[in-house]
C-alpha cells in the first residue's frame, strides 16, 4: 500500500477545499425530518452560503434560518439571539421539530446552548413547543459529512424513546449516508419489496426533490417524522451506512448501547458485492428472500459487466469527495476492472487508506494511492502526472479534467453544473448500473473522438 | 395567500405604493430567526475585490467561507486567473485556541511564493474578529518580506452588513490607488467603477468607451489588475455603476485626489445611453466625442431594436417581481422592463436606503410591493397574490419562484450571460421572453393530488 497521506504542514494554505463545513451537513440531515426548520446559530453569511450551496445541487427552495449575530452578540453571547430565533421560526414556519446547528462563531464565543434552549422551554412554561434539537457543529474540527452523521445522531439521541405502543417486532432502522434523493427513494422501495417495516433517518427524498406546488409550502412535504424516530429505540436491527465512521459517535452505535439494538454497519451499498451484503442483510432481517424484480435487476447488471468489461480493465480513474463516497467509487469501480489511480478525500477521519485495503478485491495487486484531508490543489498536483483516464467524483473537479482533457463522471455533491444532481442513483443495483453504463460510455466517448473518423459504430 | 403571514417585525420594512404614510425601515440588522436572503460582510467585500485577477486573495478563517465562494462568480479575466481559485487558512481548533497569527503569516508567505501575485488580499471572516489575530501586522510583515502590497480586508461577517463589506473592500482598494504611475495618461479619461465583468460586460462596455475616443485608465474591478488600481488615480472622472458597492471609494478618490464622479448604470437601453451621453457631456470640450456618442448608441439600438420589439409584442403587460442585492439595479431593471412592455409588481433588495426607497416607490404603479430585506416566505406570498409571471433575482430566489410557477431571470454575480449594455439587454430580453413564454408552465397547471387537470 502506498500512503501519501501527504500529511500538511500546519502552515500550509488549502487552496480548493475538498470539503465542506460542518453544519451543512447538519442542514441538510435536518431537511429529512418532516415538518423540521433549521436555524443555525451564528452569523447571516454562513446560513445564507449554505442555503446558496444546497439551493444549486438541489433546485428546491432550503430555508435555513439564521440567529444573525451582531457585535454585541459576538461579545455578551447569543443566549438572546438564539432565543428571539426559536420563537421567530415557531411562529413562522409551525415546525413539527426545530434543529439548530451552531456555527465557528458562536462556538468560539461558547455558547452554552443546551442551557439556553433550557431556558426557552422553561419560560414556555408548559406551553406546547416543538421538539428543538441541538448538535454542535463546529467546522473547525471536521467536515461536513460530520455534521450530517452528527446531526442524524443528535436526532436519535433527543428523540428516540421506548413507547408504550405496538411497534411492528421486525421493524429496522436504516441511517443511509449522504445519498442522493433517487438513492433514498430507491432505498424505501427495496426496504417495501422485502415487505420489511423500517424507520429511515434522514429522508430527504421528497422535501429536496418534490414537484411544482399549487401554493407555497412554508416547509415541503415529506421527511420522518417526530415520533417516526421515536420508534427507532424499539427496532430489532440498525442498519448504517459509512466505512469510516468512527464505532460509536453514530446513531446506530447509540441505539446499540443505550436500547441493546444491534447495529449492522455496512459501508455503502455501491458496487454488487457492497449490494449484495445489504440484500442478504434484509433477507436474513425479513426472513425473506431476494425479491425477484431486485434479483433480475441484478442479473441484468452482471450481464452489463460482461458486455462492457473490455472498455474497462485497466482504465484509471481518479476518485474524490467525501470518504464514504471515494470507498464505495473503489469497490464499485475495482470490481468492474477499473484502477482508482488517486483516491482523495478532504475527510479528517484519517481512516480512509485503511478502509480503501480493507477493500481491495482478491487479485487487485495495483498500489492504493490515498490523499486524506486534501484538497483540489492536491489532488490536481498528484493527478497530473498520472495519465488518469477519467475522475469520478462532484461538479468541483472540473477544471481539473478540463485541463487534462478527460472526462468527469459526475457523483456526489455538489452538481453544479448539471441538472439531475439530485436523480442521480449511486448505490444498490440500480445505482451500479447506472454508472457503470456512464463509465462505461465516458470511456467510449473519448474512444469514438479519439479515432478521428467519426464512426457511428463502435 | 392567507397561510403565510409576516413577522411583526418585519410589517415596516414592507410598503404597498399607494399607502400612506411611507415609512419604511431599512438599513437594519436582519431580524433574528429571519431566513434572509442577505449574506455576510465578507460576502460584499468578496464580491467587491473577487475580479482583481491577479492578486491572491487568501481568506482567514475556518473553511466555509472559502469554500462556498470559489469559482461561484462569472467575472471573467482576459489574462491571469488567480482570482478564481479559492486559498483559506482552514483553521483549526489548536489555531482557534491559541490564535491563527503564525497560520496566516506561513500561508500567505508560501503562497505568494507559488503564485507571484502582484497584491494579496486577506479576508478575515468572523472567528478572526473573535481570537483576536493581529491580521494588519501579519499583513505588514509579509508584505515588507515580499515586497508587495499585502492588505487586510476587514470583513469580519458580523460586523455589519453585505454594505460593510463594500467599504472594506474600497478601503483595500484605496491603499493601493495613488501607488503607480499616472505617466501618458490623457485628459479624456476615466475609470470605470462598479463593474465587474460577468459573462464579459466590462469588456462590451470599455469598447463602447474605446469607440467614443474615452481611455478607460481602469476598471474597478472587472478584469482588473493590480497595476492599473495602482494608477487609476491619473483618470480625470470616475463613472460609478451600482448604488452601494463602489460610492465611497469613488467619494474617497474625489476628497484626495479631486477626481468627480458620476453615477452610471449600464442596465437597459435607457440607461447604457444615458450612461454614455453624460460621460460624452463631461468631456465637452472635444465635441468629437459627444458626436461619436450618439453614433455608437444609435448604432447599437439600430441592431437590437428591430428584435426587442418582437420580445416586446409578447411579453406586453407581463408582471414582474425584482428582488436584488442593491436597489439601484432595481431602478434600471424597472425601466428596462417598462421596455419591453412589462410592469413591476414587486421591487426589493437586501440593502437599499430610505432614499432608494422612496425613488422605487415614486416609479412604481399604485400597488406595487416594496420590499427591504425580504425572506423567501414573503417572496413567494407576494408573486403568488400579485400574479407575477416573471422573477428577477439570484439563485437564492430561482427556486421560490419555479415551484411557483413562475419564469426566472438570474440578475446576479453568479450568471454567466452578460446583461449589461446594449448588447445586454438584448440578452436580457431574450432570456426574459424565453421563460416567460417557455411551454414548460402550461404543464403544471394541475392539481397536486395529480386528479385530472383542470
Ligand atoms: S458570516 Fe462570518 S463566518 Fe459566516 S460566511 Fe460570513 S464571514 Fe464567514
Ligand atoms: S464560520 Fe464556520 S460555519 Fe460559518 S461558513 Fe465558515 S466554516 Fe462554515
Amino acid at each position: 500500500m502506498k500512503n501519501t497521506a501527504l500529511k500538511k504542514e500546519h502552515y500550509e494554505a488549502t487552496t480548493n477545499a475538498c470539503k465542506l463545513c460542518t453544519p451543512l451537513g447538519a442542514s441538510l440531515a435536518f431537511k429529512g425530518v418532516r415538518g423540521a426548520i433549521s436555524l443555525m446559530h451564528g452569523s447571516q453569511g454562513c446560513s445564507t452560503y449554505i442555503r446558496r450551496y444546497l439551493i444549486s445541487h438541489f433546485k428546491e427552495p432550503i430555508d435555513i434560518a439564521s440567529s444573525n449575530f451582531s457585535e454585541d452578540t459576538a461579545i455578551f453571547g447569543g443566549g438572546a439571539n438564539l432565543k428571539k430565533s426559536v420563537a421567530n421560526v415557531i411562529r413562522q414556519y409551525k415546525p413539527e421539530l426545530v434543529g439548530i446547528s451552531t456555527t465557528c462563531l458562536s462556538e468560539t464565543i461558547g455558547d452554552d446552548v443546551p442551557m439556553i434552549l433550557n431556558g426557552i422551554r422553561h419560560d414556555a412554561d408548559g406551553a406546547p413547543l416543538p421538539p428543538i434539537v441541538h448538535v454542535s457543529t463546529p467546522s473547525y474540527s471536521g467536515t461536513h459529512a460530520d455534521g450530517y452523521v452528527g446531526a442524524v445522531r443528535a436526532l436519535v439521541d433527543a428523540l428516540s424513546i421506548r413507547k408504550n405502543h405496538e411497534i411492528e417486532p421486525s421493524m429496522v432502522n436504516i441511517f443511509p449516508g449522504m445519498y442522493s434523493p433517487a438513492d433514498l427513494r430507491y432505498l424505501k422501495e427495496i426496504l417495501e419489496d422485502f415487505a420489511i417495516p423500517y424507520r429511515m433517518l434522514p429522508d430527504y427524498s421528497e422535501t429536496l426533490d418534490g414537484g411544482p406546488w399549487t401554493t407555497y409550502h412554508k416547509i415541503p412535504h415529506g421527511g420522518t417524522s417526530v415520533s417516526e424516530i421515536a420508534d427507532m429505540a424499539s427496532a430489532q436491527a440498525s442498519i448504517e451506512f459509512g466505512y469510516v465512521t468512527r464505532k460509536g459517535t453514530t446513531a446506530a452505535g447509540l441505539l446499540s448501547s443505550r436500547f441493546n439494538i444491534p447495529a449492522y454497519n455496512l459501508g455503502m451499498p455501491a458496487g454488487v458485492r457492497a449490494t449484495d451484503r445489504l440484500f442478504d442483510l434484509l433477507s436474513e432481517l425479513s426472513g425473506n428472500l431476494i425479491p425477484d424484480r431486485h434479483a433480475r435487476e441484478r442479473e441484468r447488471l452482471l450481464d452489463s459487466y460482461v458486455d462492457g468489461h473490455k472498455y474497462l480493465f485497466g482504465a484509471k480513474a481518479v476518485i474524490y469527495g467525501e470518504e464514504d463516497l471515494v470507498a464505495g467509487m473503489f469497490a464499485f469501480l475495482t470490481e468492474i476492472g477499473i484502477t482508482p489511480i488517486l483516491c482523495a478525500s478532504g475527510g479528517t477521519s484519517g481512516k480512509l487508506a485503511e478502509t480503501l485495503e480493507s477493500l481491495r478485491p482478491e487479485g487487485y495487486d495495483e498500489p492504493i494511492t490515498v490523499l486524506q484531508a486534501a484538497d483540489f490543489g492536491q489532488i490536481e498536483d498528484a493527478a497530473l502526472g498520472t495519465g488518469a483516464d477519467m475522475f469520478v467524483g462532484n461538479s468541483k473537479g472540473y477544471s481539473i479534467t478540463r485541463k487534462m482533457g478527460i472526462p468527469l463522471v459526475r457523483v456526489g455533491f455538489p452538481i453544479h453544473d448539471r441538472v439531475g444532481g439530485p436523480r442521480i442513483h449511486h448505490i444498490g443495483y440500480r445505482g451500479c448500473q447506472e454508472l457503470f453504463d456512464r463509465v462505461t460510455n465516458a470511456l467510449l466517448d473519448v474512444k469514438q473522438e479519439a479515432t478521428g473518423v467519426g464512426y457511428s459504430y463502435m | 395567500m392567507s397561510n403565510i403571514s409576516i413577522l411583526k417585525e418585519r410589517e415596516k420594512q414592507i410598503y404597498h405604493k399607494g399607502e400612506e404614510p411611507f415609512d419604511m425601515v431599512c438599513e437594519t440588522k436582519s431580524t433574528a430567526g429571519a431566513v434572509s436572503q442577505r449574506a455576510c460582510v465578507f460576502c460584499g467585500s468578496r464580491v467587491v475585490l473577487y475580479p482583481v485577477a491577479d492578486a491572491l486573495h487568501l481568506v482567514h478563517g475556518p473553511i466555509g467561507c472559502a469554500a462556498y465562494t470559489w469559482d461561484i462568480r462569472g467575472a471573467l479575466s482576459s489574462g491571469p486567473e488567480l482570482h478564481r481559485k479559492s486559498f483559506s487558512t482552514d483553521l483549526r481548533e489548536r489555531q482557534i485556541i491559541f490564535g491563527g497569527e503564525k497560520q496566516l503569516y506561513h500561508a500567505l508567505a508560501a503562497l505568494i511564493d507559488k503564485h507571484e501575485p502582484k497584491a494579496a488580499f486577506v479576508y478575515a471572516t468572523c472567528i478572526v474578529g473573535i481570537i483576536g489575530d493581529d491580521v494588519d501586522a501579519v499583513c505588514r510583515k509579509v508584505s515588507s518580506e515580499k515586497g508587495i502590497p499585502v492588505i487586510p480586508v476587514h470583513s469580519e461577517g458580523f460586523k455589519g452588513t453585505k454594505k460593510d463589506g463594500y467599504k472594506a473592500a474600497c478601503d483595500a482598494l484605496f491603499t493601493l490607488i495613488g501607488t503607480g504611475s499616472i505617466e501618458g495618461i490623457g485628459p479624456n479619461s476615466i475609470n470605470i467603477l462598479g463593474e465587474f465583468n460577468i459573462g464579459g460586460e466590462a469588456w462590451m462596455i470599455e469598447e463602447y468607451y474605446k469607440k467614443m475616443g474615452v481611455e478607460v485608465v481602469s476598471i474597478m474591478t472587472g478584469d482588473s489588475r493590480v497595476e492599473k488600481i495602482k494608477r487609476s488615480h491619473g483618470a480625470r472622472l470616475n463613472v460609478v455603476q451600482c448604488s452601494g458597492s463602489m460610492l465611497q471609494l469613488a467619494q474617497m478618490m474625489e476628497k484626495k485626489f479631486g477626481i468627480p464622479y458620476i453615477r452610471v448604470s449600464y442596465f437597459g437601453m435607457e440607461d447604457t445611453a444615458r450612461a454614455l451621453y453624460d460621460v460624452a457631456s463631461h468631456f465637452h470640450d472635444n465635441t468629437d466625442i459627444m458626436d461619436r456618442t450618439k453614433a455608437l448608441v444609435k448604432e447599437e439600438v439600430d441592431k437590437i431594436y428591430p428584435d426587442i420589439q418582437v420580445f416586446k409584442s409578447y411579453l406586453k403587460g407581463k408582471r414582474a417581481a425584482i428582488y436584488v442585492g442593491g436597489a439601484f439595479k432595481a431602478f434600471s431593471l424597472i425601466k428596462a422592463l417598462k421596455a419591453l412592455g412589462m410592469t413591476t409588481i414587486l421591487a426589493g433588495s437586501q440593502t437599499g436606503n430610505s432614499e432608494d426607497y422612496e425613488i422605487l416607490r415614486d416609479m412604481c404603479d399604485d400597488g406595487t410591493v416594496i420590499l427591504d430585506d425580504a425572506n423567501p416566505l414573503e417572496l413567494s406570498k407576494y408573486i403568488v397574490e400579485k400574479k407575477a409571471d416573471l422573477f428577477i433575482g439570484g439563485v437564492k430566489e430561482r427556486p421560490v419562484a419555479y415551484k411557483m410557477g413562475v419564469g426566472f431571470c438570474d440578475h446576479n454575480h453568479e450568471r454567466k450571460t452578460p446583461l449589461a449594455g446594449f448588447q445586454g439587454m438584448y440578452n436580457f430580453a431574450k432570456e426574459v421572453y424565453g421563460t416567460v413564454k417557455s411551454p414548460v408552465w402550461s404543464l403544471l397547471k394541475r392539481p397536486e393530488d395529480g386528479t385530472k387537470t383542470v
